[in-house]
């Protein structure tokens, strides 16, 4: 008899269960049970919203190049333990081929980002000609705690491709994994768990998506979402629950298995624009010739 | 020489408004004609500075902003997206031109309508709004070499709500990158500024542009919610009050318009022991009486290090004693009138409550006129984080002053808001002037300097301060798919 | 008179100074409109402060006694017009201005320590001001030792403003710091604070034979360093421009910054001084242009 594995959430590097007791079955393809998984509530999103804010300061302080460096290990990490991701994405109900992909194109997404980390600046960011005697430059800063809600029809490539580019851009993030696809989620906290992610910058929740977005739009301390192919009512509410703080509400309808659902313009919807002045000192007589 | 002989009082040096043209009646700019409002509705809008009226202006109702809109609209189908982009981009410097050639009445009726200093009318808002139509001209052809990696589109019709404190250089910076970008625009001024506004729809005219591409319309706020509410409108940009860009933000959620917001703010403005400090009184003066402190980015919660407070506060107080509060149309006016009178109520508010709060005040002894709207240059000292004075936006010249120990102390109280539109920090050392610059949660933020703005360079907020960016290639980004 | 009023040491640090800053502050004072019974008033003022002057190798007693007649006539051109303040003059000329000047109350300054240069040694300097005094001098304008600033010896030339001073006596120095070459208003502002530290009765931009001279944004940084002097101790230091100030409306613009930095208190020639030979012409045409409403030709107004 197999054992069946509890999976637990990840909330500021560590995996505690949900603080409200309840959990659910997840069922394989043909109806079996195969683990249970935390029922996250609202409580968890407040304690997961506490770590990203305060795992923001740090990661988003980490030199550019070092980041780089810890999202290559995620892939490295990913690719160490595909054997799990391929048993996880087969029990629910993937082909060994399309799963075989699925975790491929994760790991070439997840290097794709990390070799973004110290390179979108450069072209988001930008000097400016003022007409007076300052230097003028625009640089891209991470808009903070950004709250996802993962892609639910996919297991892993989803949440992964929405995930990447928001922290390889300096934010850290509470993710709300899908809640019928929820074990890979799990088992890559584990992997980033183990690749040097400062504890805090990404905390995973599973449970009910209708019973944890509203108090993630809700939040004060949230600074923007990113939603993926959620419908009309959803998105709207969400909106509406986001205008209190005016949070950046970011809606893509990618689909995530295209090796195209990927790109700069991801990383830029996390940034804000800060524009910096300092006058120039012009010595008198020094500017004729040098 | 005696006392009495020393005594030299500046004589008023008044603008002429000799060559002012200002009609009685003000119309609706549509489809490039003067148009009546439906309802036949007008309403005055007067000088702040003595309270008489300039002139009439027409209100428009929904049926008047839905003419407004498919003017837009043909103009942009049948027009505008057509044009070649080289050509679009001659219309926009040949309106850069005409404004220069009308900056002195330009500058005269800004001061006139709104109060302001002709000082910054005539130096600074009128170039810059010149400037901004300059630079913006430019990048019409260029906006693929903008963004490279994408078909670039334009949007379509946009919505254009600008506020009264800076009226004719907010409608260059909403109109002019939009016209930039390939978009048609409705344009609504504040209603108590709506002159300038009114006067660049005469330039416009002049310029050729094509009819519908540029429709202003006047009107209270329900002509605001009009255009924010018609279908028909692909794009909306307000300038204006968190809470109105709020309201905004909600009415637009289940359309397809975009958005962006420049909202309100409450700037830190931080002195270092190491400052060059009265550069930085200089700037304090600057960030918080620039315009009556009508300024979304107004320093105007200033933190001093403690080591140097009390010689700050002594500068500031001395520097302040030498602003002149009057007409603002005497040449050497530095701080004309507040705007409304709603305004300077919500003003005498917060300076009531900050005297109820326990802080210290201390205002400019100077004379103010008996006619208009005028607030003198206010400080508090002994000031709490927590007090409403140094959390909530004035919009007028009143300045909260609260001291630190630490670097770190302060950088947690300046991002202790719920805004993040600008931030000052004054000291001599660079490593530390990019440990703040970086750590401060803001869109602009000022090295050494405040209140500095420019066609060139991104304007715009973090948190409650809104989002997009206004001016330079950042600019274009909010009127293009 | 003790030998030192203060000691270097005791000297507070100098505040930095940002130039762009400076640059922005004062072409607010540029945009003062100085108009109507202000701008007589104005004119008036500053045709009382200034220190007429020739300083040239080539000066001679006739060129001198010149001088001397018009800066006590001035009201020649306009009844009620004052005199100039002082003329000034090198040593060897002082006794000729005595004389010239013998009914007038016309002050007499006269430059020492090796100007412009000051590159003498400390026993010529000395000499030199005793003879200026000797001579008939009321005021004396010193050059400090720039080089000896610029290599950081700041003692030294404490010291030796100091050791001017006590031959002074009662007699007001005015010390010049010959700001363009300087190079920076930092060191603009520390060569103020020692100068007003060790017993300098004015301070003074420049000799006017270095450009820049008496930029606007010199003398701001002057003027506030005299402002925190009297902010701390109560005491008023004298500020003389000396060289490129040749027009009215910089005259009146440096006025209007006099007033809004130290009030106007300062605004009397026994604190504020111009040091220039060409002014007094032009303030004089406008002056009359005041009055009669006519723009002026310069052949009507003596250029000695």
């Amino acid at each position: 008899m197999n054992i069946l594995k509890t999976y637990k959430i990840y909330i500021n590097g560590q995996f505690p269960r949900t603080e409200s007791g309840r959990t659910y079955v997840v069922n394989d393809a043909e109806g079996n049970p195969i683990a249970n998984v935390c029922q996250s509530s609202k409580k968890d999103i407040r304690n997961a919203v506490q770590a990203a804010r305060k795992a923001f300061g740090s990661w988003s302080e980490r030199s550019a190049f070092n980041r780089g460096q810890i999202l290559y290990r995620i892939a490295e990490m990913l690719e160490g333990r595909k054997a799990q991701f391929l048993e996880e994405l087969t029990q629910q109900g993937q082909s060994l081929e399309t799963a075989k992909d699925e975790i491929q194109l994760c790991i070439d997404r997840i290097v794709y980002y990390a070799g973004w980390c110290d390179k979108y600046q450069q072209i988001l960011s930008s000097v400016n000609p003022v007409n007076s005697s300052h230097f003028n430059f625009s640089m891209a800063e991470p808009t903070g705690v950004v709250g996802i809600l993962a892609e639910q029809s996919t297991g892993l490539i989803g949440f992964v491709s929405q995930l990447m580019p928001v922290i390889a851009g300096g934010n850290s993030v509470v993710l709300i994994a899908s809640e019928q696809l929820p074990l890979c989620a799990i088992t890559f906290a584990e992997v980033l768990e183990t690749s040097d992610l400062p504890a805090g910058v990404v905390n995973i929740l599973t449970g009910s998506a209708d019973e944890m977005l509203p108090t993630l739009a809700e939040h004060m301390d949230v600074n923007a979402l990113f939603l993926s192919n959620v419908d009309a009512e959803m998105e709207k509410n969400t909106q509406l629950s986001a205008i209190d703080n005016l949070k950046r509400v970011i809606v893509k309808n990618d689909d995530w298995t295209k090796e195209d659902a990927q790109g700069i313009s991801y990383i830029s919807s996390f940034q804000e624009i800060k524009t910096t002045w300092h006058p120039i000192e012009q010595i008198g007589g020094a500017t004729s010739s040098y | 020489m005696t006392e009495s002989n020393n005594n030299w009082e500046y004589a008023p040096s008044l603008e002429g408004t000799s060559h002012i043209q200002l009609k009685e009646k003000y119309d609706l700019f549509i489809d490039g004609k003067w148009v009546k409002p439906s309802n036949n509705r007008y309403f005055d809008t007067i000088n702040p500075s003595n309270e008489e009226k300039l002139a009439e202006i027409a209100w428009a109702s929904d049926a008047d902003v839905d003419l407004a809109v498919k003017a837009a609209r043909k103009a942009y189908v049948e027009v505008w997206s057509k044009m070649k982009a080289s050509e679009r981009a001659k219309y926009i410097f040949r309106i850069a031109r005409l404004m220069q050639e009308h900056a002195r009445e330009l500058a005269v009726i800004e001061t006139l309508d709104g109060g302001k200093p002709i000082r910054e009318s005539r130096d600074i808002d009128v170039p810059l709004a010149c400037n901004h139509f300059f630079y913006y001209a430019g990048w019409a052809d260029k906006l693929q070499d903008a963004f490279p990696n994408r078909m670039i589109q334009s949007l379509g019709v946009a919505g254009q709500i600008i506020p009264w404190n800076f009226p004719l250089l907010m409608a260059a910076w909403k109109i002019a990158p939009a016209l930039a970008a390939g978009n048609t625009v409705v344009l609504k001024p504040a209603e108590t500024t709506s002159l300038t506004a009114l006067k660049l729809a005469e330039i416009i005219e002049q310029s050729g542009l094509p009819a519908g591409v540029v429709n202003i319309i006047t009107g209270h706020g329900d002509t605001g919610a009009a255009i924010v509410n018609h279908p028909d409108i692909d794009k909306i940009a307000f300038t204006g009050s968190t809470a109105v860009g709020k309201l905004i933000q909600k009415s637009v959620i289940v359309t397809a318009k975009r958005v962006s917001l420049e909202l309100g703010g409450k700037s830190a403005n931080i002195i270092l022991e190491d400052a060059p400090i009265d550069q930085a009184v200089e700037g304090i003066v600057n960030g918080i009486f620039f315009n009556q402190g009508h300024v979304c980015c107004a320093g105007s919660r200033l933190y001093v290090q403690e080591s140097i407070a009390e010689e700050v506060v002594r500068k500031l107080k001395q520097r302040m004693q030498s602003l002149y509060v009057g007409n603002p149309l005497d040449k050497n006016t530095d701080v004309g009138a507040i705007n409304s009178k709603e305004q300077l109520s919500t003003i005498e508010k917060y300076i009531n409550i900050g005297i109820n709060e326990g802080a210290d005040m201390f205002q400019v002894e100077c004379e103010i006129p008996s006619k208009g709207f005028y607030c003198r240059p206010t400080i508090f000292t002994n000031v709490a984080q927590s007090s409403v004075i140094s959390q909530e936006e004035i919009f007028g010249p009143v300045l909260t002053i609260q001291t630190f120990r630490t670097i770190d102390e302060v950088i947690q109280k300046a991002n202790n808001s719920p805004y993040g539109l600008a931030a000052g920090v004054w000291t001599d050392k660079g490593s530390r002037i990019f440990n703040l610059t970086s750590k401060l949660r803001a869109g602009v933020i000022w090295a050494n300097t405040y209140n500095k703005f420019d066609p060139a360079s991104p304007f715009g907020g973090y948190k409650e301060s809104g989002f997009g960016r206004e001016g330079g290639l950042h600019g274009l980004e909010a009127y293009l798919k | 008179m003790k030998a030192q009023k203060s000691l270097f040491s005791e000297i507070p640090k100098s505040p930095t100074i940002d130039k762009v800053g400076v640059e922005e502050r004062v072409s607010r004072f540029q945009t003062r409109s100085i108009k109507g019974a202000t701008k007589m008033k104005g004119l008036s003022m500053v045709l009382s402060m200034i220190d007429l002057t020739t300083l040239e190798g080539k000066d001679t007693p006739n060129k001198v006694r010149q001088m001397c007649y018009k800066a006590q006539h001035l009201h020649n051109f306009q009844e009620g017009l004052p005199t100039v303040a002082a003329v000034c003059v090198y040593p060897s000329m002082v006794s000729v201005a005595r004389e010239a000047l013998k009914d007038s109350t016309i002050k007499i300054a006269s430059v020492s320590t090796a100007f412009p240069s000051g590159q003498a040694p400390f026993e010529v300097k000395k000499i030199d001001t005793q003879f200026a005094i000797d001579a008939g001098a009321d005021e004396i304008d010193m050059v400090i030792s720039r080089g000896k600033f610029l290599a950081g010896e700041y003692n030294f030339v404490f010291d030796e403003i100091a050791a001017i001073k006590e031959i002074c006596g009662t007699k007001r120095l005015k010390v010049i710091l010959e700001t363009g070459e300087l190079a920076t208003l930092d060191q603009v502002r520390r060569a103020s604070d020692i100068a007003i530290h060790a017993g300098a009765d004015f301070i003074k931009t420049s000799t006017g034979k270095i450009q820049p001279a008496a930029t606007m944004q010199v003398t701001y940084t002057m003027l506030m360093a005299i402002r925190d002097h009297f902010d701390r101790t109560g005491v008023m230091i004298g500020m003389k421009p000396a060289g490129g100030i040749s027009t009215s409306k910089l005259a009146l613009h440096n006025l209007v910054m006099v007033k809004e930095i130290l009030g106007e208190a300062w605004l009397t020639n026994e604190w504020f001084r111009f040091g220039a030979s060409s002014l007094a012409n032009d303030v004089l045409m406008q002056y009359m242009k005041q009055v009669t409403g006519k723009y002026q030709s310069a052949d009507y107004f003596t250029i000695d």
